[in-house]
């Protein structure tokens, strides 16, 4: 698999076309937002009846990802699961699927807001991690530097001849780095929303999921919004 | 026979009316099971319905609802009601009439249901609604008569079937009820009667006598028709005439867009403030109803219209109806020139507007048919599974039930009638558990099967769930458009969250004939400002495309062949020998293909003149075929009667892409993942309940939390290719977007008689599919091509690299 190599905070990385990051030097593979599950927790929400089959595909796409680099380290960067309940409804082959992905090496779960609390499924889970000079957490911080994040499952679109092309991307600034929705049964939201835009900096890039990804300036919002609510 | 009680009849004397023979003999006829009456638009159909209800009424002996009256569109159950009440007032008859449509108010609803009027006025999906409370055999118990208005109109589309079987649902709540459906000329009535009667049961048809032929012509113009677009904006200044010269004008256009630049320009042109008017479906409410009231109150002269003007409400004294773009079907047109003058008896009077060259053609063929009384329509198929998901729900929702009464209940519906149990029982597995292969625990139950055999919702809660899902339009997503104001401004209309999308702080488009100014999006609400700039981009809403119908095109087909066209106006007589000159003009019997580069990328025209839908399955096909052999196609547009694709390489021998052997395979292939698909199955999750267009609360979470459709298509397509909602999907792109089986005609026609003339630009004949909207992209390896080329571009330009 072809990446596209960037730096954060001197850190020499790869974007995967698939929306996961590499990091060489560490032998380090990050992925976010898996939402494992989310079919299950809808229903169970007395929601649509998705078709169940978002964990096996997600969990498929990570192992190709796995197969492709062998890192060391694994980090899921929050919201692996659509909630507790979800991780615990997760169908045994599931299960058995990621005990085998964990299998030979270090496997993170960074806390996310739908999976808060303890993971039974082995590996560590930790609110954040880091590994100099990066900051890993779910949600990013204002006044970061060297951090990645995930949470805002981030989009954009450019106009290419005449048709409009929409893919999921990574963000990247001189301080941060925001990653794509990794699972199946997420959507995104835009680079040029009134948070996103107010996130990064303004020599951001958007990395577009492509083989290898495209890397653009960042969509943004292209001037600030009047105030209209008499106050 | 109901006798007409004297009261009633004395009222009609005064007025100064009598009865068509046609009225007199629903009433004698009032006792049928099931009656259709097949009348010209302005025969009074409508009160010929109403009639056996007002005189089994007029004694004051009946208790709740007694006739149930079911419209396509919520203006003509208003529209009934105003015409009803007068007589009824006027009579002094103990009736109550109201109507109940998604305009009606929360507390009115709930009334309604409790203490129900004699006479209730409504849509299909009301009716579906009120099927879907746990109350429904108490509103509609003693129910005597159902009067289905513009029946032709809703069977062609799934709020029939909705409707008919919600009839099915009524039938038991209210044994012995009396089915009427009123149907402006039509070229099949025992297959429309077919579908009102309580299958097998036979239905009465009656036809009216159907007055005088219309008097119908083109607009005479100063200014040639443009080559191509579909405004018609030349041709304002002989519309401000007509419309001097007449008391009131509909000027009726294919779409929103359309009738939203036309209003526009016919306002800047009208120099001496003609009191005109706007009306379509994606305005605002409180926008219709003043220009509905204005017209009723005789106040404008002319409205500029689209298919919400379409059904028989009656606007007053309409004298003229223009059409502005070629009709697409002669049935339509028909229906719509039947607007003008509203009087028996008296020749409606039309013209019609070609917006360019092309549909000179496409308006003279149809003036030939409308004259030779040659009416067109397609058959429709089984109804469709995806609604059937949705009643069983709906009926759910009303409580628990037995699946064995159930089905004998559906297959009285015609277009259920042939409904296989086993198809049934996986429509039911579906709604239940969502049909899935693996399927393994109990939250995954959105019914359960009691022990007592009844099946019932898991929670309850999910009634309300399934009520805010009820219908089966699928627009694509609209949202509000206000004008900013600090306590919200005044609603303008709706817009596509596509084009809102497109949109950026300053942008300025059409809205209800006025131009505004994108401002930002707030809570959903596209915010916008007055502006008076003078070139506005367009709002695209997109209207219902019919394809053109197989008659209309052949007749357009035999026209190409004559020597000259003196039926033609010149310009367009012109324009055709040019094509005959630069290249050739399709023949029914060939196949014509050209080629040429433009603007950088090399295209290819097929007119294969099979309608849009199957020009755009071609598209498809073709476009797979060339991404087979390399040719890098990059999307296509299709229209009625061509397919123009764009693509990196040029096609230098077109005859193997048309080849019949595979075709059916190709398309099974493309089946598999293309955007049609995804559009086809996206509209069957929602109608089926797959997938929610509301839920309490989406709007506010929004945003990533909701994703795309096309993910659940490929993942139901890589792990559960035989699920439900894959079949439906096949089966209704077959016959609705892919509309495979005219494709299969135009080969047949052609026999492999391809013509490709090479050209080095544009010919006459394809420029206009340039500005044609619709284009579909293909996702082949030019996309990376594409992002490979732009790689650097891109970055260097933004000196990032």
């Amino acid at each position: 698999m072809n990446g596209l190599s960037f730096s954060l905070a001197g850190a020499d990385l790869l974007a995967l076309a698939s929306g996961a990051l590499f990091w060489p030097a560490r032998d380090l593979l990050c992925v976010s937002d898996l939402h494992l599950g989310k079919s299950e927790r809808m229903a169970r929400r007395g929601g649509p009846i998705l078709p169940p089959y978002e964990a096996r595909e997600t969990l498929a796409r990570l192992a190709r990802d796995i197969d492709a680099v062998r890192p060391q380290t694994v980090i899921c960067l929050g919201d692996s699961f659509d909630d507790l309940g979800a991780m615990r409804a997760l169908e045994d082959a599931a299960k058995a699927e990621i005990a085998a992905l964990m299998a030979g090496r270090r496997w993170i779960w960074i806390e996310g807001n739908h999976d808060a609390g303890p993971v039974d499924l082995g590996g560590s889970h930790l609110h954040d991690l880091q590994v100099a000079p990066l900051t890993f957490r779910h949600i990013a911080s204002p006044d970061a530097r060297g951090e990645v994040s995930g949470h805002y499952h981030p989009k954009a679109r450019l106009a290419l001849k005449g048709r409009t092309l929409t893919r999921a991307c990574f963000l990247v600034d001189d301080a941060r780095l925001i990653l794509p929705a990794y699972g199946t049964y997420t959507g995104g939201l835009y680079s040029d929303s009134a948070v996103l835009t107010d996130l990064m900096a303004p020599e951001a890039r958007a990395l577009m999921l492509a083989d290898p990804p495209l890397a653009v300036p960042m969509p943004r919002r292209t001037c600030a919004p009047a105030s209209v609510r008499a106050s | 026979m109901t006798p007409l009680p004297a009261t009633i009849e004395a009222w009609f004397t005064d007025q100064g009316w009598h009865l068509h023979p046609h009225q007199r003999a629903m009433l004698a006829r009032a006792g049928e099971p099931a009656l259709m009456l097949i009348a010209p638009t302005g025969g009074g159909k409508t009160m010929a319905g109403f009639l056996p209800t007002l005189a089994e009424l007029a004694d004051g002996s009946h208790d709740g609802l007694h006739t149930l009256y079911i419209s396509p569109l919520k203006a003509l159950a208003a529209d009934i009601k105003r015409n009803l009440r007068r007589p009824v007032e006027e009579i002094g008859l103990p009736i109550r009439i109201e109507d109940r449509t998604g305009d009606t108010s929360q507390t009115q609803r709930k009334r309604q249901r409790a203490d129900p009027p004699h006479i209730l006025l409504t849509t299909p999906e009301s009716l579906a609604l009120l099927t879907s409370y746990e109350d429904a055999a108490r509103t509609f118990k003693g129910l005597k008569r159902v009067i289905v208005d513009e029946i032709h109109a809703l069977a062609e589309s799934k709020r029939g079937d909705q409707l008919f079987l919600a009839l099915s649902r009524l039938e038991t709540l209210a044994p012995g009820l009396r089915r009427v459906g009123l149907s402006a000329t039509v070229e099949d009535p025992p297959a429309l009667a077919n579908l009102l009667a309580r299958h097998p049961d036979p239905c009465a048809i009656l036809m009216a006598d159907p007055g005088p032929d219309p008097d119908i012509s083109m607009l005479q113009t100063r200014e040639k028709p443009p080559w191509s677009g579909g405004g018609g904006a030349y041709a304002i200044p002989a519309v401000l005439d007509q419309i001097r010269q007449h008391k009131t004008t509909l000027i009726f256009h294919n779409t929103r867009a359309q009738a939203e630049i036309f209003f526009h320009n016919l306002w800047l042109a009208n120099d001496e403030a003609l009191p005109v008017g706007i009306h379509h479906g994606a305005l605002a409410r409180e926008q219709r109803e003043k220009v509905e009231a204005a017209m009723v109150a005789g106040k404008l002269r002319a409205i500029v219209c689209t298919g919400s003007l379409d059904l028989g409400i009656d606007w007053g004294d309409v004298d003229l109806v223009i059409q502005v773009g070629a009709p697409k079907n002669v049935k339509r047109l028909v229906q719509r020139i039947g607007r003008a003058n509203h009087r028996y008896n008296a020749p409606s009077k039309a013209l019609l507007v070609p917006a360019n060259r092309f549909e000179v053609v496409e308006c003279v063929a149809a003036l030939e048919a409308v004259r030779a009384r040659d009416l067109d329509g397609e058959a429709r198929g089984p109804g469709p599974l995806d609604v059937l998901c949705q009643h069983v729900l709906i009926r759910a929702a009303a409580g628990p039930f037995d699946a064995d009464d159930l089905f004998a209940e559906i297959i009285t519906v015609g277009a259920y009638a042939a409904l296989p149990r086993a198809t049934f029982d996986r429509c039911l597995d579906f709604t239940a558990t969502g049909g899935y292969a693996l399927r393994a625990y109990d939250q995954w139950q959105r019914l359960v099967q009691r022990p007592d055999g009844l099946w019932q919702l898991r929670d309850p809660r999910a009634a309300s769930r399934i009520r805010m899902n009820i219908g089966t339009i699928t627009d694509s997503e609209k949202l509000k458009v206000r004008l900013r104001h600090a306590r919200g401004g005044a609603a303008l209309g709706e817009v596509e969250e596509g084009f809102a999308a497109t949109l950026t702080q300053g942008d300025t488009f059409l809205i209800g004939g006025r131009i505004v100014r994108y401002e930002g999006l707030r809570e959903m609400v596209v915010e916008v400002t007055k502006n008076a700039g003078r070139k506005p981009r367009v709002a695209v809403f997109s209207g219902t495309k019919f394809a053109t119908s197989t008659q209309l095109s052949d007749r357009i087909l035999a026209m190409f062949q004559q020597e000259s066209w003196p039926n033609l106006p010149t310009h367009t007589a012109e324009w055709l020998a040019l094509q005959r000159q630069v290249s050739r003009l399709p023949e029914r019997k060939r196949l014509l293909v050209e080629t040429f580069p433009h603007d950088g990328l090399h295209h290819l025209t097929a007119y294969g003149f099979a309608g849009r839908n199957a020009q755009q399955t071609l598209g498809l096909l073709l476009t797979q075929r060339m991404e087979a052999a390399g040719l890098n196609p990059l999307g296509f547009v299709a229209t009625d009667y061509a397919t123009l694709i764009w693509g990196l390489d040029p096609v230098t021998d077109p005859a193997p892409l048309f080849a019949r052997d595979n075709l059916k395979d190709a398309l099974e292939g493309w089946l598999a993942g293309n955007a049609v698909m995804k559009r086809t199955f996206k509209t069957a999750a929602l109608v089926a309940g797959l997938i929610d267009r509301n839920s309490p609360g989406r709007r506010k979470s929004g945003r990533q939390a909701t994703f795309s459709t096309d993910i659940l298509y490929d993942t139901l397509r890589k792990y559960d290719p035989d699920h439900l909602m894959m079949q439906v999907t096949r089966d209704e792109a077959m016959r609705g977007l892919v509309d495979f089986s005219r494709i299969e005609a135009m080969l047949d026609r052609i026999g492999g008689r391809i013509d490709h003339v090479v050209l080095t630009r544009v010919s006459p004949l394809a420029a206009p599919l340039f500005l044609e909207a619709g284009r579909v992209p293909v996702a082949g390896r030019a996309e990376e091509t594409l992002i490979d080329r732009e790689r650097h571009a891109l970055m260097a330009a933004a000196g990032l690299e």
